[in-house]
């Protein structure tokens, strides 16, 4: 197990970046702790792979350092840097048994048959495939292959991190679930470091103790899951976490007061002046529906998820939803919507600012 | 009840397609197996003569000789062109201008008619002119096709290997290029060598191609005829005559029609028998899961 240092790090593919826009994955410095389970979200061409593969080491990044345990290993070859890694689609050795597709990290590095055999045995338990060890890889479906590459990983002791690339992406769904599960529990048994890249939220927000959300190569926000959800960093983050996103308007913020196009909502804290494109978030599950109170709304459409009920409906022009209970009412006179003022985040330029008084995060 | 939609129609759109083979396969086929069965003294005057024939063609060495021959011709081009087309396609560049390149070099071997190949390797290994057999000849190395077993055993099998090793080399490169960049990654991951990289992930991940290669260049090389038949015409003496180039001398040669008939009509099982064996083996493989 190790701690993860990047320092200074970014990544162009091009070998002469001439502005921001040219690097895949912008200046990042960030200790991922030992022990700990991450979560790299975003969506597709975000930078997120581009990063797992420089932790790997099968990428070069163009700038910073990275370091296990304070030790520097940008230059070492994956090989050095004791990972392991569970790619998008299962990478197993087709003609080879299970045991053996087990034992070839092991053997590989010269380690004596007893011991092999009595850490497969170990793994397969850990991964519950001790029944299939006789079997060739070849014939298992994509959930077991999976679960051998997982295992392949961690067969090594040594193992300083395991990185997940989107594991689950050809998982049938309702193994999906119980592979998430399992995942969760080996982390919490065995206690390795592992980092794992997703866009599903789902995926993010069940297994990570950390996730780290990742927007156009930048690092937006990293947090538990309850902070994502309640102090968005970034209005991407507010929209990309929770179905469905955070409504996000378009208002000027003067001390304790908000302003949408000249009607007042309260908000939870005092702000300073705030510059540039300002803008409230509000979750649609800290919207209400009002027969009286708060602002004018043009309820659309109701969806009924099962457990809650979605309102879409028009707010000064601007589509927001609104998450109401199953059992609460939904009538034709109900045409004004509240916001609970201590969910309100504001934003300028997309990112979050502090209210006054709040500790810098 | 579903109401049965049958219409007698249909066959008239299969029609042009049985005509077709009727005149290109099944009826030349059938004239062969007339001519087996049967025997002739000129003037369209046939006798029957039952099995006769075959029981000639097998008892007779001759065609033994030839079928060794043969064997053994399809079985050394194969234990050549197999491992160094693999090593050509894995020694060839990914990506990028030099693979197109490469590409098109080795297509150029398989867009030259055989009797082509066959007069460029007859001229090339003549020891009064041929640019090879000159060299050799002048080195001291004692090389002559026309006269000698070995000489002319090596020339054909360097044409051969020289024609067609780029087939195999284009289907194995195909093979290799199929396989995601996660295999590699995961192989240094697991520290594997260079071997077991080769072992376990590109031969396993190349099995479906290497048997389609295998089955081609098998069927092609015992069916061989131009090429060998223009550089050595089966010669010196009897050294090089494969099947076919037997089967020719004895059909249009010395007009054995009823021989040749019953001959090629073994061959012809013989390859079909060969390649049903090898079409069993490929889609077993396949049912395991390639």
């Amino acid at each position: 197990m190790a701690r993860i240092t990047l320092d200074n790090l970014a990544h162009s593919y091009n070998p002469t970046p001439t502005s921001e826009n040219d690097y895949a994955l912008k200046e990042l410095n960030y200790d991922w702790e030992d022990g700990e389970a991450y979560a790299l979200l975003g969506s597709s061409g975000c930078g997120k792979s581009t990063l797992l593969n420089i932790i790997s080491g099968l990428l070069m990044p163009s700038q910073g350092r990275i370091l296990f345990d304070g030790k520097d290993v940008t230059r070492a070859p994956t090989a050095e840097r004791n990972i392991a890694q569970v790619f998008q689609f299962p990478v197993v050795y087709d003609t080879m048994t299970v045991h053996d597709n087990l034992a070839f990290p092991l053997r590989n590095r010269g380690r004596d048959e007893a011991y092999v055999a009595e850490r497969v045995q170990e793994i397969a338990k850990m991964i519950g495939m001790e029944d299939m060890l006789r079997k060739k890889a070849r014939g298992l479906g994509a959930d077991a292959k999976q679960k051998i590459s997982l295992g392949r990983g961690m067969v090594r002791k040594d193992v300083n991190a395991l990185l997940f690339d989107e594991p689950l992406t050809v998982i049938d769904p309702h193994m999906k679930w119980e592979l998430r599960t399992q995942l969760k529990k080996l982390h919490h048994d065995f206690g390795h470091t592992m980092i794992y890249v997703t866009h599903d939220q789902t995926e993010a927000l069940t297994f990570a103790d950390k996730v780290v959300v990742m927007y156009d190569g930048r690092v937006v926000q990293i947090g538990t899951p309850e902070e994502l959800f309640e102090r968005p960093a970034h209005t991407f983050v507010g929209y990309f976490i929770g179905s469905p996103g955070m409504n996000v308007i378009p208002a000027k913020v003067e001390g304790t007061k908000a302003y949408i196009n000249g009607s007042e909502i309260a908000l939870g804290a005092g702000y300073a002046p705030v510059d540039g494109k300002v803008e409230i978030g509000v979750r649609p599950e800290f919207a209400r529906l009002s027969e009286s109170e708060g602002l004018p709304v043009k309820v659309r459409r109701v969806e009924d998820a099962g457990r809650h009920k979605i309102i879409r409906a028009e707010f000064f022009g601007q589509d927001i939803n609104i998450i109401a209970g199953e059992d609460d009412p939904v009538r034709a006179d109900m045409t004004r919507v509240t916001f609970d003022p201590a969910r309100v985040n504001v934003y300028a330029n997309d990112w979050r600012v502090a209210p006054q008084g709040e500790e810098a995060a | 009840m579903q109401q049965k939609t049958t219409n007698h129609k249909a066959w008239f759109l299969v029609l042009p397609v049985l005509v077709l083979v009727a005149f290109s396969a099944v009826i030349p086929l059938m004239t062969v197996v007339n001519y087996s069965v049967q025997d002739t003294f000129g003037n369209n005057q046939f006798f029957w003569a039952g099995l006769e024939w075959f029981q000639e063609m097998l008892s007779d060495e001759r065609m033994w000789n030839a079928l060794q021959r043969q064997l053994m011709f399809s079985g050394i081009i194969l234990a050549i062109e197999i491992p160094l087309g693999i090593f050509v396609a894995l020694n060839m560049p990914k990506s990028g201008f030099w693979s197109s390149f490469c590409l098109v070099v080795m297509s150029l071997p398989l867009l030259i008619p055989w009797n082509v190949v066959g007069t460029i390797w007859q001229i090339f290994g003549r020891v009064d002119i041929g640019l090879l057999g000159y060299t050799l000849d002048a080195l001291g190395i004692d090389y002559n096709y026309t006269q000698d077993t070995i000489s002319a055993w090596i020339t054909i099998i360097v044409m051969d290997v020289w024609h067609w090793t780029s087939l195999v080399a284009l289907l194995a490169f195909a093979g290799l290029k199929s396989i995601p960049d996660a295999y590699y990654q995961a192989a240094r991951i697991d520290q594997a060598n260079r071997w077991k990289v080769f072992r376990f992930i590109e031969l396993p991940k190349m099995m479906g191609v290497l048997m389609i290669a295998i089955l081609l260049r098998f069927m092609d090389s015992f069916m061989i005829y131009t090429e060998p038949f223009v550089v050595t015409g089966g010669g010196p003496g009897n050294a090089t005559t494969l099947l076919s180039i037997d089967l020719v001398k004895m059909a249009l040669g010395q007009f054995d029609l009823g021989p040749a008939a019953a001959f090629s009509l073994m061959y012809f099982l013989v390859i079909l028998l060969i390649s049903w064996v090898f079409y069993t083996v490929m889609v077993n493989l396949d049912k395991k899961g390639m």
